[in-house]
């Protein structure tokens, strides 16, 4: 902080006055965005008195966990989640790649190419997987290859930014040195940028798969495969201790995926 | 030349030697990669004939058509609803659940309970939470409100614990060598060094909530996604490409709202002194 120390200064205030009247703003429309939200919402009170009890009795018919129904019912429809996670990563990064490099300023010089691959990145971030996987079941039909599109494409601009922003973080030394010896443009990619890029790389594919193992969970709610699917079954019929089965199931690949990619990160990075 | 570069080669290492683990690793990639897409039928004519599909599904979804503009202003405002509410929600519960999961503030018995509901709250994607919530409070909003506020709980609630396990404690030392209560410790030490960094989150967060909130409505609970999935299933592409870009929309205007406010409370100056 600089505070003055001079007694004749006027008193230190820590921030301008336009800065006090913006925070005073953001606080202000906060609290009335909060105060009209929950007046405005609909929400049937009839419904929340017996909340309780509903609760209760979804605890009760979930327990205990339909265990049996792991092999036959789970276990396939987990595996093809994964599949889904860890494919539709691969064709991301594939993907991404090319954005990445067009959206970075320091690799590609031209500003409308820039703006474009901004735009394909923004476009992808914005659409939800859910709305992706129901896009591609439009598409493709129902099945694993809707899913595992809609993961690749939702996670483009996710891969995508963070590559652009590594790339720019690159040393430009390196580059220089390699173009001044008349390297060819490959060249300079795999020998200047990607020895820089890569731990940030992997880094970023890893915490990728890891957000898509569970986004690819949910998937099968719309039809495009996955554990979501068994999910969806389970619940029409309102056979709650497979759900719960179902849930265990998620949860434990959730936390494995977890574990796993951090002990990774800590091994290689 | 061809004199110059050849003597000293033979004497010379190669400068880019072949790295035998890492080319092993490439190829078991491979492997696994064409393993999981037969097993995943993802196949070229599969896709060619979805190519087809993707021509005729993109025509009938352009030109986009608002058929209901009342239904879709009324989904959209619920999705903004959800978003706020659930944000608020979530972040009064995770702050002291954030608070009570950092280790270097709390003891063991109590940062392990709160970060056990922190890693349920994250493991569960908003979208199934929600169907649980449908099933306990009926249909609707409320629904919605809940189940981003678990997810918003097990968002903030961790990197919140991340930061204040990050802070120096020569000032909460400092702070608590004059004799302040815990209380006063928590205001006065360790709110002030996490306050850009949760500026931070709790903007990603608000931005996180309104693309789920769009997404919530699915399962039924509430929000312009159920309008999104009815226009889908009844085949109403033009109205599903006008909801798709009406989200857009509100998600882009929301990333520059949170955008502008995080300059407001993270100026540069202040960053670069910390």
């Amino acid at each position: 902080m600089n505070q003055g120390t001079n007694r004749g200064a006027p008193a230190w205030r820590r921030f301008t006055p336009a800065q006090r009247l913006a925070r005073f703003a953001v606080y202000l429309a906060l609290v009335a965005g909060i105060v009209a939200s929950a007046q405005t919402v609909e929400i049937i009170p009839e419904f929340l008195y017996d909340a309780p009890e509903q609760m209760q009795d979804l605890f009760r018919r979930m327990w205990p966990i339909a265990f049996y129904h792991y092999p036959r019912g789970v276990h396939d429809a987990l595996m093809e989640t994964i599949h889904i996670a860890s494919v539709g990563t691969v064709l991301a990064i594939l993907m991404a790649f090319p954005v990445g490099l067009l959206a970075a300023r320091n690799v590609t010089p031209y500003r409308p190419l820039n703006y474009l691959a901004k735009l394909i990145l923004v476009s992808s971030r914005s659409v939800n997987s859910l709305v992706w996987a129901l896009l591609f079941v439009a598409v493709f039909g129902p099945g694993a290859l809707a899913g595992t599109l809609a993961i690749a494409f939702r996670s483009i601009g996710f891969v995508g930014k963070l590559v652009g922003e590594a790339l720019e973080e690159a040393n430009p030394g390196t580059i220089e040195a390699l173009n001044a010896a008349g390297a060819p443009w490959f060249s300079v990619l795999s020998k200047g940028y990607w020895p820089q890029l890569e731990p940030a790389f992997w880094s970023i594919a890893l915490f990728r798969w890891d957000i898509n193992v569970r986004e690819s969970a949910v998937l099968g709610l719309v039809g495009a495969g996955g554990i979501g699917m068994a999910l969806d079954t389970a619940l029409n019929l309102f056979q709650w201790d497979r759900v719960a089965m179902v849930l265990t199931a998620i949860f434990g690949v959730v936390i494995l995926a977890e574990i796993g990619v951090t002990y990774i990160r800590k091994r290689i990075i | 030349m061809a004199a110059l570069s050849a003597a000293p080669a033979a004497a010379r290492e190669a400068p880019f030697r072949t790295n035998l683990p890492l080319r092993a690793a490439w190829l078991a990639l491979a492997a696994y990669l064409v393993y999981a897409m037969s097993l995943l039928e993802i196949t070229w004519p599969r896709f060619m004939i979805g190519l087809d599909n993707g021509a005729k599904f993109i025509g009938r979804m352009f030109p986009p058509n608002i058929a209901q503009p009342d239904t879709l202003l009324k989904g959209l405002t619920e999705s903004l609803e959800i978003a706020v509410l659930a944000s608020f929600l979530g972040i009064m519960v995770s702050l002291p659940i954030g608070l009570l999961a950092s280790r270097n503030l709390m003891p063991a018995w109590a940062t392990w309970p709160a970060r056990l509901v922190i890693v349920l709250c994250r493991s569960f994607h908003p979208v199934i939470v929600a169907i649980l919530f449908v099933k306990a409070v009926g249909f609707g909003a409320l629904a919605g409100i809940l189940a981003l506020s678990v997810a918003s709980v097990g968002f903030i609630g961790k990197l919140f614990a991340e930061a204040i396990e990050e802070i120096s404690l020569k000032q909460v030392e400092a702070v608590r060598a004059t004799g302040a209560p815990f209380f006063n410790v928590i205001t006065y030490g360790v709110l002030p060094q996490v306050f850009s960094r949760f500026i931070g989150f709790v903007t990603y967060q608000l931005d996180s909530n309104l693309r789920n909130s769009t997404m919530v409505g699915i399962v039924g609970a509430g929000g312009i996604g159920g309008t999104l999935f009815a226009a889908f299933q009844r085949f109403d592409y033009d109205f599903v490409c006008a909801i798709l870009l009406s989200i857009i929309g509100m998600i882009m205007a929301g990333e520059v709202i949170a955008g502008w406010v995080r300059g407001v409370f993270l100026d540069r100056g202040k960053v670069d002194e910390e």
